[in-house]
């Protein structure tokens, strides 16, 4: 199966006042048709930015500075925003954080998912129209499409704003749905309703997601792949039974380790120590280093490569390196029970 | 009954929409809180848990019910006046989001000593910036960080010099809207830590309000559950999660994500239909210590 979308050694870097910030360094991912991959990492990591050099949406001091990004085969790198406005809604949309400020509150919904179907449809008559809007807002789980299509944004409620969103995001059947922290701004008794949607849109439609979230009960639930971002590279990536069950960077055990959900009683949460470092200036070396308590001493000196744990599970770390002392990992080999 | 240091009365609180509706936001809600306990408040959006949060910290003044900290009638103008060093004081609240709840120009220093300051309280530690240096390595920060603005630290340093702030007063009670939502996962680990060990080596209650459960399950003594302004459920945070008796608490906790696939994706979510749980009765003991909202004992 070829890949929807490649990136190959992607760097993007932005201007600011202190000087270049790194924000994205050397990542190489890959996206196959029909599959959720869940990017996960912490705020500052790169995650967003990532996703939004794709999309060609960097603001105007991010650039990109070296690397390529292949699009259904297609170099789409050095795209300039005319080319990029053919293909964005035809290959790709977004679903933001916000429901509410991605939506035009003086509009109506129905009138906001039709000017999404009108963009990528100019051809198509009024009544079609109405009628395919109607097939969206079914799509995505609004019931009672008719009654709903004249009321504002105010009118729905988190959970049904988010579906209104993702409707205009579908309304161009794009092959590739960006959803940048889709349920961080929903309440949790309807994150999961909106993550199965996800699921189901993906299973009904063939699209594939590249979903972005720091949660990672959220990369549980809908996820098939994940890859794992720290300090603007990707540290680790795998399915997500890899990632959960047999994690191999000491990120990610940290990331693990930290929910309050694996907690015992009486005893305090694990914390990973000292903060994320600052990419103005990054660290020689594993960026992870200074708060990893299994760094070597190569690790000060040499940023590990991506080592090969399996076809699909990879990790940047240097325990792996044959060379490496063994330890015996804090968590893996079926530690959830 | 000298351990409680917090007793809500019949509260309700209604905002005013226009001339003529009003929005009954928190509806006859009754809890206690006892000396340095963490009590929890959890619920959706919208349920009434930061209102209720607003009404016991006095910022919004409520339209019924009694609140008595420690034994004064907070809500009662007479009794305010008199004890108003007490209350200002010995309440303080840590907000969801330090970027804005500290003043970009102001240095840590002057944040963490501004309290003392505006009530013109001696130190009792000498100078203001040996009181601020002794707060900041109380929640676990370099006193390096003394001379900097909020804009030079992250997110979580930000939300210590927040908590550091409220503790420069030596408090009873503290107030946390949300103090973890904002951050990071593994940052979110140190703040936790951080309230388990002032409750625990130096005595603070905290009414902590959140709607992350599982930070509630791990972090509260006793937990309360707010559905459409009204507390549907309360007790031992143990209690609760492991014998919800309220259907809104049941479908709640069916909600929690749990960071594991293969037992994440064989999770049912219950459905929320708004309708189907009942908000009308009262308060019912089911087991001690544990309420449950219904009527009187029939459920």
């Amino acid at each position: 199966m070829s890949d929807l979308l490649e990136i190959k050694g992607l760097s993007v870097s932005f201007r600011t006042a202190q000087g270049e910030v790194e924000s994205v360094r050397d990542v190489s991912l890959s996206l196959r048709p029909g599959e959720v991959l869940a990017i996960v990492g912490e705020s500052g990591c790169g995650k967003s930015v990532l996703c939004r050099s794709v999309m060609k949406l960097l603001p105007k001091n991010g650039w990109i500075k070296g690397g390529a990004i292949l699009a259904d085969g297609v170099d789409i790198t050095h795209y300039t925003q005319r080319d990029m406005e053919r293909l964005r809604g035809r290959l790709f949309s977004m679903v933001f954080q916000d429901p509410l400020t991605a939506l035009n509150p003086t509009m109506t919904v129905g009138a906001q998912i039709a000017e999404a179907v009108l963009v990528h449809q100019p051809g198509m008559k009024r009544a079609a129209r109405r009628r395919r809007v109607l097939e969206l807002m079914d799509l995505v789980g609004i019931p009672g499409g008719e009654e709903r299509y004249g009321r504002y944004p105010h009118d729905f409620s988190g959970g049904m704003r988010q579906r209104a969103v993702m409707a205009i995001a579908l309304a161009s059947n794009p092959k590739i749905l960006f959803a940048d922290e889709p349920t961080t701004a929903l309440d949790v008794t309807i994150q999961a309703q909106i993550l199965d949607l996800l699921r189901d849109i993906q299973r009904k439609l063939g699209t594939a997601a590249v979903l972005v979230t720091h949660d990672l009960g959220v990369v549980a639930r809908a996820a098939d792949r994940v890859a794992v971002m720290y300090a603007g590279k990707i540290v680790e990536t795998g399915t997500v039974e890899d990632i959960f069950y047999d994690p191999r960077h000491p990120y990610t055990w940290g990331l693990l380790r930290s929910l309050p959900a694996w907690a015992k009683d009486g005893e305090p949460l694990y914390t990973i120590p000292g903060m994320p470092p600052s990419l103005l200036h990054p660290p020689k070396g594993d960026a992870f280093a200074c708060r990893n308590e299994y760094a070597l001493a190569i690790d000060y000196q040499e940023a590990p490569p991506m080592f090969r744990i399996s076809d699909t599970h990879y990790a940047a770390t240097w325990l792996l390196d044959e060379r490496a002392p063994k330890i015996t990992p804090p968590m893996g080999g079926g530690f959830h029970g | 009954m000298d351990d409680i240091l917090l007793d809500v009365q019949g509260l309700t609180h209604c905002y005013r929409l226009d001339r003529r509706r009003t929005l009954r936001a928190v509806d006859d809600v009754s809890f206690q809180m006892h000396r340095g306990e963490i009590f929890g408040l959890v619920g959706e959006s919208g349920s009434g848990k930061s209102t209720v949060a607003r009404c016991v910290m006095s910022i919004l003044h409520p339209t019924a019910g009694k609140i008595r900290y420690l034994g004064v009638n907070i809500c009662d103008p007479g009794q305010f006046k008199s004890h108003r060093e007490l209350l200002q004081t010995s309440r303080q609240m840590i907000f969801q989001d330090s970027t804005s709840s500290l003043d970009p120009r102001m240095t840590v220093e002057e944040i963490i000593a501004e309290p003392l300051v505006i009530h013109r309280v001696r130190s009792p530690r000498g100078s203001l910036r040996a009181e601020a240096e002794f707060q900041l390595k109380c929640v676990g920060m370099d006193p390096g960080c003394l001379d900097r603005y909020p804009g030079e630290l992250s997110g979580g340093q930000r939300q210590r010099v927040a908590i550091a702030r409220a503790l420069s007063m030596g408090p009873e009670l503290l107030v946390a809207d949300e103090p973890i939502a904002s951050l990071d996962v593994s940052i979110q680990a140190q703040i936790i830590n951080l309230f388990k060990h002032l409750q625990r080596e130096h005595g603070f209650t905290f009414l902590f309000i959140a709607h992350d459960l599982a930070v509630v399950r791990y972090l509260c003594d006793r937990v309360g559950v707010m559905f459409q302004g009204k507390l549907v459920e309360v007790g031992p945070a143990q209690e609760v999660f492991a014998r919800p008796q309220h259907p809104y608490t049941q479908a709640l906790l069916s909600a929690i994500p749990i960071p594991d696939p293969r037992r994440e994706r064989a999770r049912v979510v219950q459905s929320f239909d708004a309708k189907q749980f009942h908000r009308e009765g009262a308060l019912y003991e089911v087991s001690p210590g544990h309420l449950v909202l219904g009527e009187g004992g029939g459920v």
